[in-house]
């Protein structure tokens, strides 16, 4: 077979195999090798609930996808390049979503008849069956090659296998001409306490596999994605959760306020309190509470004496602690609830990502009780919205609903290290000013912003008491009709003149035309793919993102007139389709939804463009 | 620093509490009790934050002229963690009732005592729920007839005492809410109790549940019917100090000294500060007819708050650790250069 290497823009690699078989770390390792290499990268954790689903079936499948490339990459991608699959259950989940000239690696081993079967495969030949003979296939035993490669390494049959997955790295990295120091460097720092013993075994496995890809001519091709032509700078790799939480950091360093999380843990939120628990030394205090409510409730505590609070946590925990957003709205306590979306309603496919709590955060509470949410729209720019969500909360003493989802939070990205210098201050209305009557008035408002001062207890003074009972301005409590209708519009008109102090909507292209496509949250990329697609084909689109969800930016009505067709593209069944058409009901606003727990493909969207237009 | 006084911690609001309620007793211990605390403590009433749940009694906060945190049903004990995780500077006391702590709000409550943070939690308990009008609580009598259960409940209820030492409470105090002066002598030992404090305050509903703990309160019989348990003193009770508490087997026995042979030297001595709970489980067990109710300080010992765990944990890692700031944290790790 003659050998040949490409230059590519850019890969899409899909690792794939048991939920024990090491895929998310393999898949993390082979993204982060690839973002010190220099290349834009996108990628895209997709594994089962079960922490280790019944073994060999296609319900047990963990897959992670990483999109490479030299240029502009905005998602994981739709179709992979490469498939790697360590069973006969990874190949039959993950066959579909391989191009008409894919790599398809498999472990030979594993295609026993026992595992044919348990993966559902009624014939011998999987790749005839699933209509994949066609592929450029990489039939390479694995499980054996690792076996011979660690046979006089003293370690045992069982401890072996699980170094398959080191073997596959190093053919991945071998045929996509990735380096293997920053994996060699990490196997070492990974184990350097607590199983030193490991360390040379994995590297072993690890350059085998790499000498094995180089020396065997069944590896057809090898590609060369050059590096990215990034911006000047210092680069990290970051995911989403991560980014979420050190932009709660960075803001509890700009406002001087300790930081402080309680949360409960739940599945794709965690990984954000695990995040802030490693940061004591910033002066972060978490609380592992005992539920979601005890969560929401100790930030609540906190907020009152005077800590920047956070709770995070996914749909259901969101549901839990709708009661305690609603005292946080009436107590006008600054709070910031992050709520990584995973696919509902109920207990739902909770490792799956959606965009189908956003009805949820804007009205699931009792009463009149408005508050601001925000959405993150990449893994990276979590940061820069934790950020933002937490100065809106303290400059405007509210409770505030970040949006995050699965595909952000667990999502990674190479991200160009800010300077903290580049961040504004954030300046909470400590209170100064005492009332008439020598008392401390907490519900007094200031004429501009609406926003009420916070006397922290500790202060002299200004002893008071807030709670949920409505209350007038003086702080007492009050069931007076004319009072209350009074409150309830000030605290309305409060969030609304959040309008006043956020970015206004940009709109990319021309800013008059036939069709706006619009987006919130993780959706960004694939739209931004996808309205770039259909331009090339020579068709003009415009496009806008809403990185602020309630209150819109204030010329959201002006944009939205100024074209014949509003397409919104959203993760759900129509939640901010119905929320514009509320806002703006001049507007001809057509919903593209989906709700099947996937990130959109960049092709579904392109369909459903070229159709308005 | 100028003397405080109970008229420092009144705030100017009206009491709405019906009258002849308990709960106006535990008000003004508290209201007594706080300012000796202070003054002993040398902090000013800033310090001080009440917080209180849903229910008649979790309208304290409101008359207290202090920071005070009204906050929903069943979570001020989610609340107070944190706000003293917060600031740990800061006092916190609690006011809750036995719907609010023990129904609604028991995984809280348990927790909390769990954790021992050093809050001091007042649980109102008149065994009934008073604010929506007489519905049964989970401390009614086995068979209570409420307006919920109008041909008896068929529930056994909670004792707050087992359910605190059962989750390894630090601190548990009883008192009627007739005791003025024992009020305030448990809320004193509460203040210089490091942990949870739990006192429980048996109140009386004048509307709804009249006369719940008249068996044991009627001054009549009040001496023969409880005992007063102080650390260190023999555990002695009646009309005429004449009755004692003796180890029976494994179980505690009421007789008369002087009489069947039992003296003086035969009588239980109190020690709330032994760690093992058992004896005090069995103390706080204690119920009329078979036995008097215990009452006073029962168990309180020292351990480790939680508060203070995470505290020392910031600082610890905060000494040892080379990363001062944000901007040390983004240029840790893996980073590279874009040239």
């Amino acid at each position: 077979m003659q050998h040949k290497v490409i230059d590519a823009k850019d890969v899409v690699i899909r690792f794939a195999g048991d939920s024990g078989d090491g895929m998310q770390l393999t898949g993390t390792l082979f993204a982060n090798t690839s973002a010190i290499y220099g290349n834009e990268l996108s990628t895209f954790p997709d594994y089962p609930a079960e922490i280790r689903a019944p073994h060999g079936t296609v319900s047990g499948v963990s897959g992670f996808q990483v999109h490479i490339g030299s240029g502009d990459v905005n998602t994981p991608g739709d179709f992979c390049d490469m498939l790697v699959a360590m069973n006969p259950a990874a190949l039959k989940a993950n066959a579909k979503w391989c191009k008409r000239n894919a790599t398809i690696l498999v472990d030979e081993d594993s295609f026993t008849p026992a595992l044919m079967q348990k993966a559902g495969f009624t014939t011998d030949n999987p790749f005839t069956e699933l209509s994949v003979d066609d592929r450029n296939l990489v039939v390479a035993p694995i499980t054996t090659l690792t076996e011979e490669s660690l046979k006089d390494s003293g370690m045992d049959k069982k401890a072996i296998d699980k170094c398959k997955n080191m073997f596959t790295l190093g053919m991945a990295c071998f045929i996509f001409d990735r380096p293997l120091d920053y994996i060699l460097t990490y196997l070492e720092k990974k184990f350097a306490k607590k199983h030193p013993e490991v360390i040379a075994p994995n590297q072993k496995v690890l350059k085998d596999g790499y000498y094995y890809a180089s020396n065997l001519q069944m590896v057809a091709d090898t590609y060369h994605i050059a590096p990215a032509k990034l911006k000047k700078g210092l680069y990290r790799n970051i995911t989403g959760n991560q980014a979420t939480a050190w932009g709660l950091m960075a803001a509890s360093e700009k406002s001087g306020l300790p930081l402080f999380c309680g949360s409960y843990p739940i599945t794709p939120a965690t990984a954000i309190l695990e995040e802030l628990a490693i940061h004591k030394y910033l002066g972060v205090k978490t609380v592992q509470a005992e539920d979601e409510i005890a969560g929401i409730c100790t930030a609540i505590g906190a907020s009152f004496a005077g800590s920047l609070a956070v709770t995070t946590t996914s749909g259901p925990g969101l549901s839990l602690k709708s009661e305690a957003l609603g005292l946080a709205v009436m107590t006008e306590l600054p709070l910031v609830v992050v709520d990584v979306q995973r696919a509902g309603p109920s207990t739902g496919i909770p490792t799956k990502t959606e965009q189908t709590d956003l009805d949820q955060a804007i009205y699931g509470r009792n009463g009149e009780c408005p508050l601001p949410v925000v959405a993150a729209h990449s893994p990276a720019n979590c940061f820069d919205a934790a950020f933002s969500a937490a100065k809106i909360a303290l400059e405007h003493m509210t409770p505030v609903i970040l949006l995050s989802e699965g595909f952000l939070g667990n999502g990674s990205e190479p991200w160009r290290i800010p300077s903290m210098a580049d961040y504004p201050e954030i300046k909470p209305p400590f209170a100064t000013k005492l009332g008439e009557d020598g008392k401390f008035h907490p519900f007094e408002r200031d004429p501009e912003t609406l926003v009420r001062s916070w006397a922290i207890p500790g202060t002299k003074g200004f002893e008071h008491r807030v709670g949920g009972l409505e209350k007038n301005h003086a702080g007492v409590l009050s069931s007076d009709p004319a009072n209350h209708q009074l409150m309830v519009d000030e605290r309305a008109a409060k969030v609304q003149k959040i309008a006043d102090f956020i970015p206004e909507l940009e709109v990319d292209g021309p800013q008059e035309g036939d069709l706006l496509v619009v987006g919130w949250g993780g959706t960004f990329g694939h739209i931004l793919s996808a309205v770039n697609e259909v331009r090339e084909s020579g068709k003009t689109v415009s496009r806008a993102h809403f990185d602020y969800i309630m209150p819109v930016p204030r010329n959201t009505g002006k944009v939205l007139a100024n074209f014949r067709t509003i397409l919104v593209c959203e993760l759900n069944s129509g939640q901010f389709a119905r929320y514009l058409s509320g806002l703006f009901p001049e507007a001809n606003i057509v919903s593209f939804g989906k709700v099947q727990g996937q990130p959109f493909l960049v092709n579904e969207l392109v369909e459903a463009i070229n159709k308005e237009i | 620093m100028a003397t405080l006084s109970f008229k420092d911690f009144k705030s100017d609001q009206e009491v709405r509490w019906c009258p002849g309620c308990g709960d106006h007793a535990v008000l003004a211990a508290l209201q007594r009790a706080l300012p000796v605390a202070a003054e002993a403590h040398g902090y000013g009433k800033e310090r001080y934050v009440v917080v209180s749940g849903i229910g008649c009694s979790s309208r304290l906060p409101y008359y207290m002229d202090t920071y005070g945190f009204h906050s929903i049903h069943g979570r001020a004990t989610a609340i107070s963690t944190g706000i003293k995780v917060a600031n740990p500077h800061l006092r916190v006391w609690q006011a809750c009732g036995d719907g609010d702590a023990l129904a609604i709000g028991g995984n809280h409550f348990i927790h909390a005592i769990r954790r021992n943070i050093d809050i001091n939690i007042l649980l109102f308990n008149n065994q009934i729920y008073g604010l929506t009008k007489g519905q049964y609580s989970p401390t009614s009598k086995f068979g209570a007839i409420t307006k919920t259960s109008p041909y008896g409940t068929v529930e056994h209820p909670f004792n707050p005492g087992s359910l605190v030492l059962g989750a390894k409470g630090t601190f548990f105090a009883r008192s009627l809410d007739v005791e003025m002066a024992l009020n305030q002598e448990i809320m004193t030992a509460a203040v210089d109790h490091d942990g949870t404090s739990v006192m429980e305050m048996l109140t009386n509903c004048v509307i709804f549940n009249d006369g719940a703990h008249r068996d044991i309160s009627d001054p009549a019989v009040r001496a023969d019917r409880t005992i007063v348990l102080r650390h260190g003193e023999k555990m002695i009770f009646g009309k005429n100090r004449d009755k004692g508490l003796v180890l029976d087997g494994m179980g505690l026995k009421v007789v008369t000294i002087g009489e069947d042979g039992y003296t003086m030297d035969d009588i239980l001595v109190h020690d709330a500060h032994c760690q093992n709970p058992g004896v005090q489980m069995m103390l706080a067990d204690m119920k009329y007819p078979d036995f008097p109710v215990a009452l006073g300080v029962i168990r309180d010992v020292k351990d480790v708050t939680y508060d203070d765990g995470v505290r020392d944990q910031v600082e610890e890692v905060k000494a040892k650790s080379s990363i001062h700031c944000m901007d040390d944290l983004l240029r840790s790790g893996s980073t590279w250069e874009v040239k």
